[in-house]
């Protein structure tokens, strides 16, 4: 009897068909991929040359909006990708068809993590780079090592939470619409759009209390001139690293397989504890 | 080595017993179909098969494994063709062969496959272009991808056209000759006469009748006899007039009056000259073998006077 497949060619078998997904599904590449360029575009002719202004100097704004844009790109690509996608496909029956199968289960999931990642990192990637080419984004070498912890860290929370989202929300039309109704309203406090000065106390508080905000600007302190190098900022990272695990605790804790409805009353499925 | 082996199985959902102590066996190579209106609790028994569901109590085995239980190896060597579960939608056929098939330990091509269900030129389609019987074969396809040794199949023609489904049809008779077992649900009773092996007939959570087609269908008188009422006969009046010379009780529904006889020339003798007494003609006189159908009938109609 010929063995089973070794576990990485399954997960690199469903990252790429997931990636193939993505790629097919022009609405989802347009808002994950082509929107933050879109802004980062109409920023620039917005905003232009303006300079923000600190006790500690003053430089360009686009530096600021740039991280920012960037970092949301990634939130978009993990937490609200998979808080769509997962649902999606767990309404069309399709995690139950796998249920089924020899697959791994956690390789299922995998493949859909691992490819939100990648996304997240073309699409940041892709941003930045727009950023460099087009309007004199300046980069500091010395601080990428901490851009891409920064990163890592940030993929990892928001791919938990989005997770987590998937396992609560039962379906996939209320689940679109709990991503976008969590993630914007906190996009305009957390300094992802506008730097804001001097806001209302309760604004404040409600950026700090959620891990978008300190995630962002742990990014944006890795572009910006005023943080010196390794430009490594601990404490949010600990913070957003922290509303990871949470997520994930949530995520493992209500994960379904089945379309909500297919059985009688309390007959919820078998959780991910077996995966 | 009995392929399926299930012993006084029960699901309860609260104080709805959606399958109520049922026990019957599914031999190697053997094509068992489960018969049943929505809600007689197939789906159930067979998704407790799959490993999809817990039981609340009673046994069940597959392969000798207890499928609540069962990991990897179990599914390696089952298929599962599920009353309605989605294939992604953004990939070709060709692609979610090769994607499904990708996990199993011995797989089918796809060429092969697409042959077997008869989707050669949607080889490349993109699964959201095709239709509901063409997606319904792909999932088909996809259920014995694997090679698998026990098939379950949740009512696999619903939305089939008839060339499709007799197509399908030839598959699921292959497979049973191939040695694969299959436990068949399905309310097409057509569908049970000429694929089972065995048929089990479930009604309100239990098993109620178990044989073959044949065995069911001679424990029913043999032979049904129906025709057209005559208009000389008040519809109120015709259980009086007929059943007598029938020899039986008859059933009647809009103007068809039926009956099933135990011998059919004495009693076709018997009408026949009576209609030729009364000079009346009797419109679509038929007289056949019974069905399977008739057996269901009389099988659920008993079932629903008890249970009243």
């Amino acid at each position: 009897m010929m063995p089973f497949p070794s576990t990485i060619r399954l997960v690199v078998a469903q990252t790429k068909y997931q990636l193939l997904t993505f790629w097919r599904i022009p609405v989802a590449m347009f808002f994950t991929v082509g929107l933050p360029l879109v802004m980062l575009v109409l920023f620039n002719a917005l905003f232009g040359d303006s300079t923000i202004d600190t006790p500690d100097g003053s430089w360009s704004s686009r530096q600021f909006y740039t991280a920012g844009l960037a970092a949301f790109t990634a939130v978009s690509a993990t937490y609200t990708n998979l808080a769509n996608m997962v649902p999606l496909r767990r309404d069309e029956g399709v995690l139950k068809r796998w249920r089924g199968t020899p697959l791994p289960t956690w390789t299922y999931l995998c493949g859909f993590i691992l490819s939100a990642v990648i996304i997240a990192f073309v699409g940041v990637t892709l941003l930045l780079t727009l950023g460099v080419v087009a309007y004199d984004l300046d980069i500091d070498l010395a601080k990428m090592p901490a851009a891409f912890v920064t990163f890592g860290i940030g993929v990892g929370a928001f791919a938990a939470l989005g997770m987590a989202l998937a396992s609560l929300v039962k379906s996939a039309s209320s689940a679109a619409a709990a991503a976008n109704a969590t993630i914007l309203p906190l996009a305009f406090v957390s300094n992802v759009f506008i730097q804001l000065d001097d806001p209302p106390r309760w604004i404040e508080i409600v950026g700090d209390i959620f891990p978008l905000k300190p995630f962002v600007e742990a990014f944006q302190d890795c572009f910006t001139p005023f943080v010196e190098a390794p430009a490594f900022n601990w404490a949010s990272l600990a913070f957003v690293a922290v509303w990871g695990a949470a997520g994930l605790g949530v995520a493992l804790w209500k994960f379904t397989w089945e379309p909500s409805g297919s059985a009688p009353r309390r007959s919820r499925s078998r959780r991910a504890e077996t995966v | 080595m009995l392929a399926i082996e299930v012993r006084d199985l029960r699901k309860h959902y609260g104080d709805l017993y959606a399958v109520d102590g049922v026990t019957f066996d599914v031999r190697q190579g053997e094509v068992y179909a489960l018969l049943g209106e929505n809600g007689a609790g197939k789906s159930t028994i067979v998704e407790i098969l799959e490993g999809h569901r817990s039981a609340t109590s009673g046994q069940a085995q597959v392969l000798g494994i207890d499928p609540a239980a069962a990991k990897r190896d179990f599914r390696d060597r089952i298929g599962i063709v599920l009353q309605s579960s989605g294939i992604e939608r953004e990939f070709t056929v060709r692609e979610v062969i090769e994607l499904y098939g990708g996990c199993y330990r011995e797989r089918r091509s796809a060429e092969e496959l697409v042959a077997l269900v008869g989707l050669q030129d949607k080889l490349n389609a993109r699964i959201g272009s095709l239709s509901g019987g063409q997606q319904r074969r792909v999932d088909l396809a996809l259920g014995i991808v694997g090679k698998p040794e026990v098939l379950f199949l949740d009512e696999p023609t619903t939305g089939f056209d008839p060339a499709a489904r007799r197509k399908s049809w030839d598959l699921i008779e292959q497979m049973g000759t191939d040695g694969t077992s299959v436990l068949l649900t399905t309310h097409y009773l057509d569908e049970a006469e000429r694929l089972a092996d065995r048929v089990g007939v479930l009604a309100k959570g239990q098993l109620i009748a178990e044989g073959t087609p044949e065995d069911l269908i001679s424990q029913v008188s043999g032979t049904t006899v129906s025709f057209m009422v005559p208009d000389t006969t008040e519809l109120s009046e015709a259980p009086g007039v007929f059943g007598p010379l029938l020899g039986t009780e008859v059933r009647i529904s809009g103007r068809l009056i039926e009956a099933s006889v135990e011998h059919p020339a004495e009693a076709v003798n018997r009408l026949t000259s009576w209609a030729l007494d009364a000079e009346v003609e009797l419109e679509s006189l038929s007289v056949r073998r019974a069905s399977l159908e008739d057996v269901y009938l009389s099988l659920t109609a008993t079932d629903n006077e008890e249970a009243e």
